[in-house]
Parts: structure tokens; C-alpha cells; sequence
């Protein structure tokens, strides 16, 4: 059961990456911006399924949920017209993007299916659970953090205040 | 395995469908003969009292069966130059995040009450609800309208500003109950405080529920923080180009935010479904008559809540948008921070 | 003086400097819109929420008032002067009689004056009613509103006792008034009184003291005394700028100089001192009434004088004299020897001038209002520059602009 949502999920999830760069329903950034929260929401899914709730949730809240509102904010604001987007045209760095990306996606779905080749593995979801009952709540993600992370974490923290710091001084036209 | 995962799906969608079409929903379309008989009271006036079927008039009761044939039977209208595809979707967009956060709210006293008792509890509705901000902005852009697109701009920074608020004001309701678990905090409510007062939320957190009132109000857009609908300056400021089902799907949203927050309200500061001074014992919860009881109050709770909200919302002004972004950033962030600190010291020194 | 946070641009080389260029957003408020009770259009070019420019457009309750009295008798103008500011009709109706009989040099009666000065202040009253229901209503304080029109339908139902029409009242006649006030009009007005009294006491109540609607009416829509001099605005605009400028005090004119009133006036000249002066104002209003109707003296209503006035009934069907003054009155017009006259008077919102020109026959040959909102709306844009779009509402509120005065 959960390997069937698991591949629902992540085949949803990769459909709409595709069509964050191809959208089926024309040349419009709003629409990719949609598909990227989409695929955002299918990965906090699949998190759900790894039995990480608590980094699901704050998947949506934070990614989804205030990100992307910035993003859509932006998109919206510019309002691009057609003209200012430009017509679809293939050019060399296209072309080269394409092929780049196709080698590597060939390289990672070779590695994967070699590794399973090596060293078959099983799928631990659901269905057989974490090892540690208390994986991925709340508590545990919490003693992770301020007890064996506690550096990174901190200096994280500077730098987002670093971060918001340097926004306030480029944002705010007189101080 | 597979049996058990799909009963506890069919079990959990047969909740839900009873719990927010049979409920939520009701309500909503409820709260609209509430709202206007209320104002009424208030303002000196009968209120609707027209529509009879058969010359029964039931005190206006026919106004919500007339008002949605009303909707049903306008044009869907989607303006020129519209987005169309986005027009039609930003309405589900709004409506399905506000009523897929009723999952987690446990009604009851046992696991059966709840659609789905989640760990993260409290954090679920926050993640689905910051969702629903899309909606809004998503409809005003898609609009093509210059006061949709305000409307949109101003609920999508308000909304955001609020959030972050609102989760901090229950910061210190986890640190007292230790959990974040709707049904462990309800269960936590059930204590008295030195014998006589229920360990309700409002009672150890009295800072952290008004704070979350004013945030979770704002959250909802209704007056005094409705600037982005504010019907002056902005017409309808996001919804504006709406007509028919469409626009009484916006309404249909609003009200279940109303009735969300009331719950919220009633779960987190209220003891939930506790009847206070009658300490839920194992035995006690075990019969059914206690089960429904403890449903009714949570309930008649929410509806206290309901009534609230509507009365603010006929007492207070429409803030300006700058006020309202001073005050979400200046005032109420700041007390909620301290109040974690606060709590966080009593805590630590009272342990 | 003003504490208003006004947004300051950046200047086209600060934005190249920054390499930040901001796009305009061109908003069309109005004809038609929640705001602009009434019908006007405002053209606004925002930056965000700020608002650069402001363009008010008037003219879409346009009925050519002016050109309509010059087709007209001088008597045929009344039921015209009804719709210029149709919040408070008497006081445009006694407004235009006083600048004909200022031309015809005639005195009217005592009583006449006694009751046009109480119909006058009744309408003041209906007005600022209008103005404060509408301010609340547009803060989003829907309950205030239903009051304030609550009190103004009590002032309706006697208006209608005083002339049997709520709105188009045409009750004042050159010379006098078509009648006298209704026996039951002390008593009557003393039931309005009260309810009127407890519906004020209720607004006060309910926004008197409300930190939202102090924050939103303070400090916003400061004009300073200078400008609101220069722009030529009167009224309760001017005197929240703390100008003491009224013209029932600098030219008294029916019963004013013979009553005991103050003159309120503010110090910021923004919307709450605005909204202030008007609540005061109806207090004044009201005193005023009350001593008017204790010295009102015993007497006809109108002159005797046939020339002027429509000569009785009786007398008409009765004397040959009386039949022709009423037939050279009624095809021909009263006759206005020929000249010209400015005659100004307090209206609601401010100074309310007629200037008519005579040519000695029964019609005008010009008629000017100068209604007092159309300054006040022309100050629109100094007062919003800079300010947000918010800031608007309450703005244009308290100016209360009315369509059918400023549009003629």
C-alpha cells in the first residue's frame, strides 16, 4: 500500500517538476510557479510516507507556504507581458543546457539501478517502520537539533540573521 | 496490512465527510442567516425575514436556501483578459486547504472522534492553511482587475505576517502541555489548577489566547483586518470580479476559516471537548453518553466562538493596511516572543 | 503642526543611482464605486500602496442647474435649488431667496426669519448626520452608519410634517416661505430631539473612543492652513484647520447674530478634527433650534407685498387686484430690477454663494452657485500627494463631496 502511494507520489511529484519548465498550458510563469508548489506538496508526501512528519509539514509550511508566496508575489508584480518573455526559440545554451541534464539524469538512474544491481535493497516504509519508533516527530527532530547539531544550527541562524540584515539594508531605499 | 491501511482510509474519509460537509459546512452556510439576523440585532434592524416556503417563515431560516439558488442560478461570469484557466481553480484553491485543515481537529474524547489524530497535530493545520493564501493572491492576479490585484497583494502580506503571530502565540500553549498534538493538549485541559480552576488554555496562557484572537482574525480577513476585501477603497478587493457559485465559494471559505478559528480557539484555549469540573476518567470515556456529551460541548464551544467573531466583526473599524502590518509586526510578534520567554522561564523554574 | 507620514519619491536619478525603477500602477476609482457616493471618477497613479497623483473628475451628475434657472422664473428656480445639495435642501433653498431678495431689497418678515434660520440648522443637522454615518460606513463601521441614518430618517419624517416632501422640499419662497411651520412642529422636534440625542450619545459610544478609529482618522488628510486658505475652502474643512471663518458669524445673516453659539474649530486639520467640528456643529445645531423656537415671535410668514409674494387664494378668486398680481406673478415672474449680487450663507459644508444677475425681467439672466465642496474637492490631490490609498476614504469623506452640488 505504501509503496503504491510512494509511486503515485513520486511520479506526481516528478510530472509536476516537468512542468515547472514544460507547462501543458502555455508560456505563463504563474503556471510554473504552480507546479512548483505542487511538486514541493508531493515530496512533503513522500516525507510523510518516510515516516518524517515533522519535516513534511514544515516542508509545506515553510517552502510552499511562505516561499512561494514571495515567488508567486514577484511573478505577479512583473506581470510579464509576452513580448518581454520572448519566443521560444532554441539556442545554443538551450541545446547544451538539454544535453547536460539528460547526461546526468542518465548518470544518476545508471547508478541507481547498478547499486540495486550490487546490492539489492528493500524499501523501508510504512509498512515495516523506522527502527527508532521515535523517528521524525517532533521531539526527536528537536533533540537533534539543540543537542548534537547545536553549532551548525546556531551558525545557520546567524547567517539567516546575516541574510535578513542585508535585505532590510538592499530593500530600504532611505534608512 | 494493505486491509488495515484501506479500513483506516474509508473510516477516516467517512469522518471526514461526516465532520465538514455534515458540520463544517452546515455551519457556514448557517452563519450566513447568523451573521445578517446578528447584525440586525445589533443595529437596530429586522434583518431578513422574507423568504417563506408555504408561509412559514422561520425567522428567516429560508434566506440560506433562497441566497443559494440565488448564487446557483447567476452567471459564472470570467472577465476578458482573465486568466481563465486560473480564474476557475482559485476558488478550490482557497476552499480546499480551509477545509482539509478540520482533519485534525478531535471533536471527542477517544481517537474515534478525531479524523485523523496526527503527531504534528497543530503544525498540519498551520502548513494547510498557509496554503490557502494562494487562493486569494491567485485569484486577484488572474482577475486581471487593478483592485483584485491590490487585494491580492495585501492579503498575501498580511496573511504571511499573521502567520508567523499565530503559530508564536501557541508556543507557549505547547511548553504548559508539552505536546503538539490537539487531542494531548485537550487531554491536558482536563486538570484543575489547585482544585478549582480547569487547567484551561486561557487560564495559563491569558496573554498568548488574545494575541492569537486578534492574529487568527486577521488570518480570516474579516473586519477589522478585512483591508484587502476593504469594500471602499478595493470594491471587494480579491473576489471582485466573482459572480455566481464562484463568489459564494469565497463566502463558503471565509466562514469555514470563522468556524476553524473557533475551533482552534475552543481545542487550544478552551479545554476543547472537556466539560470543566468533570475530569474525563477511563471509565467515564468508555460510555457513549459522556462521548457525545463531551462532542456536544466541544460544539457549543465553537458556536460560542462563532458568535464572538461575528460580534467583533459588527462592533470594530476596518484598520488601514499599514496599521495592520504595525501592528502584526510590532505589537503582537513582539508580546508573543516574550510571552514564550515568559512561559519558558516559569517553566523552567517551577519544574 | 503635522505628524502625517508622507512618502517621499525617489527622484528619477536616485532610481538610475539605485538601478530600482518603479512602474506606476494607474487605479480608476469611480464613476461607479463604493467610495464615491455620489458620481465622481478618480484617476490615482499609486506607487504600491502610496498614492503619486491624484485626478478627481467631476461632472457626472452634471444637470446645468445654472442654465436651467435661466430658462426659468426666479420662483421656478427652487425646486432646482433642491437637488444641489440634496443632504440638506433648505439650506439651498433659503440660500438662493436670500440672494433674490438681497436684489430686490426687500425685508422679510420676523417669524419668516425665525423659521428659515430652525429649517436651516434642521438640514445642517441632517447633513452632518450624512457626512458622520458615511465616514463610519466607509471605516467599515456599518453599525455607526445605520444610527446616523436612523437619526437622519427622524429629521426626514419632520421635514415632511414642515413641507410634506422628505428630500425635494421647496419650501421657502421668495418673500417668505409657502407656509408657516405645523402646529405640532415644538413637539415634534422635541421627540427628535431626544432620539437624536441617544443615537449620538450611542456614535460616541461606539467610535468616540475606538483606538482604530482615532488611528484612523487622526493625522490623515491634513491640509495646512495656508493652502485650504488659498484653495478657497470654507466650512468645517476650514475650521479644523483652526480658522474661526463661519459666515453665520463674519456676515450674520436671518436670526444669527441674535443667538448664543460658539464656533467650534480644530487645531491639525485633519479628519478627526473635521469629524469633531461636525459632531459639535450638530450640537449647535441644536441649541440653536431650541432658541429659536423659544424667541420665535408671533406674525405672517410673508411679506405683503404683491409684487413679490403670491397674494392669497381668497383674495384671487375674490379681487380683481389680487387675480392680477397672482396672473402677472405667474406667467410673467416676479420682477427683479436689473443688477448683480453675490449673497453667501453657511451651508454644511461650507460657503454657499449665489451670484445672479437681473436684467429686470421675470428670469434670471445669469445664476452662478458656488457650491462649497467643489474647493474642497479641488484640494483633493494636495491633501492625498504622497499619502496611502487608504487614507483616501476617510478623506473624501469628511470633505463630503456632493454630486449635485459640485456638478450643478
Amino acid at each position: 500500500m505504501a509503496l503504491i502511494l510512494f509511486f503515485v507520489f513520486a511520479i506526481a511529484a516528478v510530472l509536476s517538476g516537468i512542468c515547472v519548465a514544460f507547462s501543458p498550458f502555455g508560456n505563463n510563469p504563474v503556471y510554473s510557479a504552480i507546479a512548483l508548489i505542487m511538486t514541493l506538496f508531493f515530496l512533503a508526501c513522500e516525507f510523510v510516507l518516510l515516516h518524517a512528519t515533522f519535516i513534511a509539514v514544515l516542508q509545506i509550511l515553510v517552502y510552499a507556504g511562505a516561499i512561494m508566496v514571495l515567488f508567486t508575489f514577484v511573478i505577479m508584480l512583473l506581470n510579464l507581458s509576452k513580448e518581454e518573455i520572448g519566443e521560444e526559440r532554441l539556442t545554443l545554451t538551450k541545446v547544451v543546457g538539454l544535453v547536460v541534464v539528460l547526461i546526468g539524469l542518465t548518470y544518476q538512474i545508471g547508478r541507481v539501478i547498478w547499486a540495486h544491481k550490487v546490492a539489492p535493497v528493500t524499501l523501508h516504509l510504512t509498512d515495516g517502520g523506522p527502527s527508532n519508533p521515535a523517528f521524525g516527530t517532533i521531539q526527536d527532530v528537536g533533540v537533534k537539533l539543540f543537542q548534537d547539531f547545536l553549532v551548525p544550527f546556531e551558525v545557520t541562524s546567524i547567517l539567516l540573521l546575516v541574510a535578513i540584515v542585508g535585505a532590510v539594508v538592499l530593500a530600504k531605499r532611505k534608512i | 496490512m494493505t486491509a488495515q491501511v484501506v479500513e483506516a482510509l474509508v473510516h477516516a474519509a467517512i469522518k471526514f465527510a461526516i465532520l465538514v460537509p455534515g458540520f463544517v459546512l452546515a455551519l457556514a452556510a448557517l452563519m450566513s442567516w447568523i451573521e445578517r439576523r446578528q447584525s440586525a440585532m445589533i443595529q437596530d434592524r429586522v434583518g431578513p425575514n422574507r423568504a417563506s416556503i408555504g408561509g412559514v417563515r422561520a425567522w428567516g431560516l429560508f434566506h440560506i436556501i433562497a441566497d443559494t439558488l440565488k448564487f446557483a442560478l447567476k452567471e459564472n461570469i470570467v472577465p476578458r483578459g482573465s486568466n481563465p484557466l486560473l480564474f476557475r481553480l482559485a476558488p478550490f484553491m482557497a476552499m480546499a486547504p480551509a477545509l482539509i485543515v478540520f482533519a485534525v481537529m478531535p471533536v471527542g474524547p477517544t481517537n474515534r472522534w478525531v479524523v485523523s489524530n496526527l503527531d504534528v497535530g497543530i503544525l498540519f493545520i498551520f502548513a494547510i492553511g498557509s496554503l490557502s493564501v494562494y487562493g486569494a493572491t491567485i485569484a486577484g492576479w488572474s482577475s486581471n482587475n487593478n483592485f483584485s490585484l491590490l487585494g491580492a497583494l495585501r492579503v498575501s502580506a498580511q496573511m504571511i505576517s499573521y502567520e508567523v503571530s499565530l503559530a508564536l502565540n501557541l508556543v507557549g500553549v505547547f511548553m504548559v502541555f508539552g505536546s503538539i498534538n490537539l487531542q494531548t493538549i485537550i487531554e491536558g485541559q482536563g486538570a484543575l489548577l489547585g482544585g478549582v480552576l480547569p487547567k484551561w488554555g486561557i487560564v495559563v496562557q491569558p496573554v498568548a489566547f488574545f494575541l492569537f484572537l486578534a492574529a487568527s482574525i486577521a488570518e480570516t480577513k474579516r473586519t477589522p483586518f478585512d483591508a484587502p476585501e476593504g469594500e471602499p477603497e478595493l470594491v471587494s478587493g480579491y473576489f471582485t470580479e466573482y459572480s455566481g457559485l464562484a463568489l459564494a465559494t469565497w463566502f463558503l471559505t471565509e466562514f469555514a476559516a470563522v468556524i476553524m478559528v473557533a475551533m482552534m480557539a475552543t481545542a487550544v484555549f478552551f479545554g476543547g471537548w472537556q466539560i470543566p469540573w468533570l475530569p474525563p476518567t477511563p471509565a467515564l470515556v468508555a460510555t457513549w453518553w459522556f462521548q457525545i456529551a463531551c462532542v456536544m460541548a466541544f460544539f457549543a464551544k465553537t458556536l460560542f466562538f462563532v458568535w464572538v467573531q461575528m460580534q467583533l466583526r459588527w462592533t470594530l473599524l476596518r484598520m488601514r493596511y499599514d496599521q495592520i502590518m504595525t501592528m502584526g509586526w510590532k505589537y503582537i510578534l513582539p508580546i508573543s516572543l516574550a510571552n514564550v520567554l515568559v512561559t519558558g522561564l516559569f517553566l523552567l523554574l517551577t519544574r | 503642526m503635522s505628524t502625517e507620514t508622507v512618502r517621499e519619491y525617489l527622484t528619477e536619478e536616485e532610481e538610475d543611482r539605485i538601478g530600482l525603477h518603479t512602474q506606476e500602477m494607474i487605479l480608476n476609482m469611480g464613476p461607479s464605486h463604493p467610495a464615491t457616493h455620489g458620481t465622481v471618477k478618480f484617476t490615482l497613479r499609486l506607487e504600491g500602496e502610496t498614492i503619486r497623483d491624484l485626478d478627481p473628475d467631476i461632472g457626472y451628475l452634471h444637470r446645468g442647474f445654472e442654465k436651467m434657472c435661466e430658462n426659468a422664473t426666479y420662483t421656478h428656480a427652487f425646486p432646482y435649488t433642491d437637488r444641489l445639495n440634496y443632504c440638506s435642501p433648505f439650506i439651498n433653498n433659503v440660500g438662493y431667496a436670500l440672494a433674490v431678495e438681497k436684489l430686490l431689497g426687500i425685508e422679510i418678515t420676523e417669524r419668516c426669519k425665525y423659521v428659515r434660520t430652525i429649517i436651516s440648522e434642521l438640514h445642517r443637522i441632517s447633513d452632518h448626520l450624512t457626512c458622520l454615518a458615511a465616514t463610519s460606513l466607509e471605516l467599515g463601521a456599518f453599525t455607526v452608519f445605520l444610527y446616523g441614518v436612523q437619526s437622519r430618517e427622524e429629521i426626514y419624517v419632520l421635514t415632511e410634517e414642515i413641507c410634506g416632501a422628505r428630500l425635494t422640499v421647496s419650501y421657502v419662497r421668495i418673500g417668505g416661505l409657502t407656509d408657516d411651520l405645523p402646529e405640532s412642529f415644538a413637539d415634534h422636534w422635541k421627540l427628535v430631539k431626544r432620539r437624536l440625542d441617544k443615537n449620538l450619545y450611542d456614535i460616541d459610544k461606539l467610535i468616540g473612543r475606538n483606538r482604530i478609529f482615532i488611528d484612523r482618522m487622526q493625522n490623515t488628510g491634513i491640509l495646512d492652513t495656508e493652502t485650504a486658505i488659498s484653495y478657497g475652502c470654507t466650512g468645517p474643512f476650514l475650521r479644523a484647520c483652526g480658522v474661526e471663518y463661519d459666515v453665520r458669524d463674519a456676515a450674520p445673516y436671518l436670526v444669527y447674530d441674535r443667538l448664543d453659539w460658539t464656533m467650534p474649530t480644530g487645531t491639525r486639520g485633519d479628519n478627526w478634527d473635521r469629524f469633531l467640528i461636525r459632531l459639535a456643529e450638530i450640537e449647535q445645531s441644536i441649541s440653536m433650534i431650541d432658541q429659536c423656537i423659544e424667541q420665535m415671535p408671533e406674525g405672517p410668514v410673508r411679506i405683503d407685498d404683491w409684487r413679490v409674494v403670491l397674494p392669497p387664494k381668497d383674495e384671487v378668486y375674490n379681487s380683481i387686484e389680487a387675480m392680477m398680481a397672482h396672473f402677472k406673478l405667474i406667467m410673467e415672474g416676479l420682477k427683479v430690477p436689473p443688477g448683480e449680487v453675490y449673497s453667501y450663507t453657511e451651508g454644511a459644508n461650507g460657503e454657499l454663494g449665489f451670484f445672479i444677475v437681473s436684467d429686470g425681467s421675470g428670469k434670471p439672466s445669469r445664476v452662478h452657485v458656488r457650491p462649497p465642496c467643489y474647493h474642497l474637492v479641488a484640494a483633493l490631490p494636495e491633501i492625498m500627494r504622497g499619502k496611502l490609498i487608504q487614507d483616501l476614504v476617510p478623506t473624501f469623506d469628511t470633505i463630503n463631496m456632493i454630486g449635485g452640488e459640485i456638478d450643478r
